[in-house]
């Protein structure tokens, strides 16, 4: 990822602002789709800061995410605390846990990072599940709260800006710099004195903790909590598509990406109910093909073409 | 060559890929301002011998240090902290990063760490010091093998190492970028640097090295000035065979 400047966020801010008013002039259904676009921002942009610079592609997405919703459920519903409860504490048990996942996947890379991360989350989906339903009654988890989907909206908005902000500071230091350079050649970089554990462990840890944010903030949507449902493996895939599709290579990428596909998975959804994973796969077949570095790096592509010619 | 001590120590050093012994109890040392050549035939473990000292591998028994303090136990990184640079028998740049990004790698990470303004005028100073300053904007794509070459060593030189290892610098290069190349490592040596280097290329090894480690089948055979070694009966049966000895 490269750095970026002041131009750039400041672009972002007034992004974020415009962004605020949509509740006041949407309502109903698109209101309900900028939720849904609002929690694939957040996410997307948080996947992309460990993802994008390191290429390790993380699969585990829907796991934190789940941890967060099922944390709000649970202890909403079984233990009647107030829904701020769960929203501090689901961030930090997300996050400890991919801690643990970071530091037991080091040595892993490329594909095997995936697989393992897709089990993981698989793992985790069946495990809480199975707890569900044996030991704590297979009754359903309702999230009651007063919240609207306004209010869901500028939460999400609160953590996509944080994610952004936090993004934009990583490029600027060393840890950004460090990440880049795993990116390219991880040994290279451990010769050139970088711990390259230490650097994708800390990044790995910040983007579960966002997810399980989002997932706890994104609960009361539902009002009803189901572990194999918040523990969705196709909401891993989905960040990913949107991220690549924008592309990941720069922190405002995924931003490019969300918007357009959560109104075209939407009016996929309506349209062909049974074909989604369908259109999921043509999706990443296209972005590997025609995309490699999304929309935006396709843009620079062209930018750089263009000063050759001038030049 | 002012003698002060050694400052890297490599002492008992053995690996072994299961059964395969690649590197058998090597010793030797490295003092400051020394330009030391590791040399002998292909696949006599030259290549392992710096890996381990850089910290790519961990060796199976011994102990290499450096100034005192034992490294062989450090994973790569904090011997690069440690103030060990290395470049590699293929050159490895960083490709999605333009000349001066990669330099700065290694004077952000290095040795001695640098940040903002000072690491890039650092960078900027090593890139000049290898006669690529021009190109500090391009994509490392771009370059020929020697300039990559220049701008891996460029990278390690902004760590300000105290140990420099150059594992064959100088392979691959034609007649004249040779030439080049050996007139810039002895630029090294005349600032007085501490460089281990594994090369080939004798006529470079005479005119750089200050001594020589020979090793033939993971040993050493010999030690000594270039031109002692270089006439050494063991060394020239190791590199021609039993017969031409």
């Amino acid at each position: 990822m490269k750095p970026s400047g002041w131009q750039e966020l400041l672009l972002a801010a007034l992004f974020a602002m415009l962004a605020a008013f949509v509740p006041l002039v949407a309502n109903g259904y698109w209101l309900s789709i900028a939720v849904t676009a609002m929690m694939y921002l957040a996410l997307a942009t948080s996947w992309a800061l460990f993802s994008g610079p390191t290429h390790y592609i993380s699969l585990a997405t829907g796991a934190f995410f789940g941890i967060g919703g099922y944390l709000v459920g649970s202890m909403m519903s079984d233990y009647q605390l107030a829904f701020w409860v769960p929203l501090v504490v689901a961030p930090v048990v997300a996050a400890l846990l991919a801690m643990l996942i970071g530091l037991a996947t080091l040595r892993l890379s490329g594909v095997y990072f995936v697989i393992f991360t897709l089990g993981l989350a698989e793992m985790i989906r069946n495990l809480i599940s199975w707890i569900q339903n044996n030991f704590l009654g297979s009754r359903g988890l309702y999230v009651l709260t007063d919240l609207r989907d306004q209010h869901i909206y500028w939460m999400l908005l609160a953590v996509a800006a944080v994610v952004y902000l936090l993004g934009w500071l990583i490029n600027r230091s060393r840890l950004g710099f460090a990440l880049r350079i795993i990116g390219n050649d991880e040994t290279v970089a451990r010769h050139v004195g970088i711990n390259t554990a230490t650097a994708k462990v800390i990044l790995f840890t910040t983007t579960g903790f966002f997810a399980a944010l989002v997932g706890a903030i994104i609960a009361p949507r539902w009002s009803y909590i189901e572990p194999n449902q918040v523990f969705s493996p196709q909401l891993s895939f989905l960040v990913v598509i949107m991220a690549l599709l924008g592309g990941a290579g720069r922190l405002w990428g995924p931003l490019v990406g969300v918007i357009p596909f959560t109104i075209i998975w939407e009016w996929v959804g309506v349209q062909f109910p049974n074909q989604s994973f369908l259109f999921m796969g043509l999706a990443f077949l296209l972005i590997v093909y025609v995309l490699p570095n999304g929309v935006v790096g396709r843009i620079e592509q062209l930018r750089a073409r263009l000063r050759e010619r001038e030049a | 060559m002012r003698y002060s001590g050694a400052v890297l120590s490599v002492s008992g050093v053995t690996k072994r890929f299961g059964g395969l012994v690649a590197v058998s109890s090597m010793s030797f040392d490295v003092a400051e301002h020394e330009m030391v050549g590791v040399i002998g035939p292909n696949g006599s473990g030259k290549t392992t011998m710096m890996n381990m000292i850089s910290g790519a591998f961990k060796p199976t028994a011994g102990r290499i240090s450096m100034k005192g303090r034992r490294i062989s136990d450090m994973p790569a990184q904090t011997i690069a902290r440690e103030g060990v640079g290395r470049t590699f028998q293929l050159v490895r740049l960083l490709p999605g990063l333009n000349v001066i990004e990669n330099v700065l790698s290694g004077a952000v990470f290095g040795h001695r760490r640098r940040w903002g303004r000072d690491a890039e005028d650092f960078a900027h100073a090593m890139l000049e010091r290898v006669g690529l300053e021009a190109m500090s904007y391009a994509p490392v794509a771009q370059l020929t093998y020697i300039d990559q070459k220049r701008v891996e060593l460029a990278r390690v030189l902004a760590g300000e190492p105290e140990v420099l290892l150059l594992d064959e610098w100088l392979a691959g290069l034609n007649p004249t970028e040779l030439e080049t190349g050996i007139e810039l490592i002895h630029n090294l040596r005349d600032e007085g640097r501490t460089v281990v280097l594994v090369e080939h290329v004798m006529d470079a090894i005479r005119a750089l090295c200050d001594r020589c480690v020979v090793m033939s089948a993971g040993k050493k055979i010999a030690e000594g000035t270039p031109d002692e070694v270089l006439n050494d009966a063991e060394v020239i049966r190791a590199y021609l065979g039993d017969d031409d000895a």
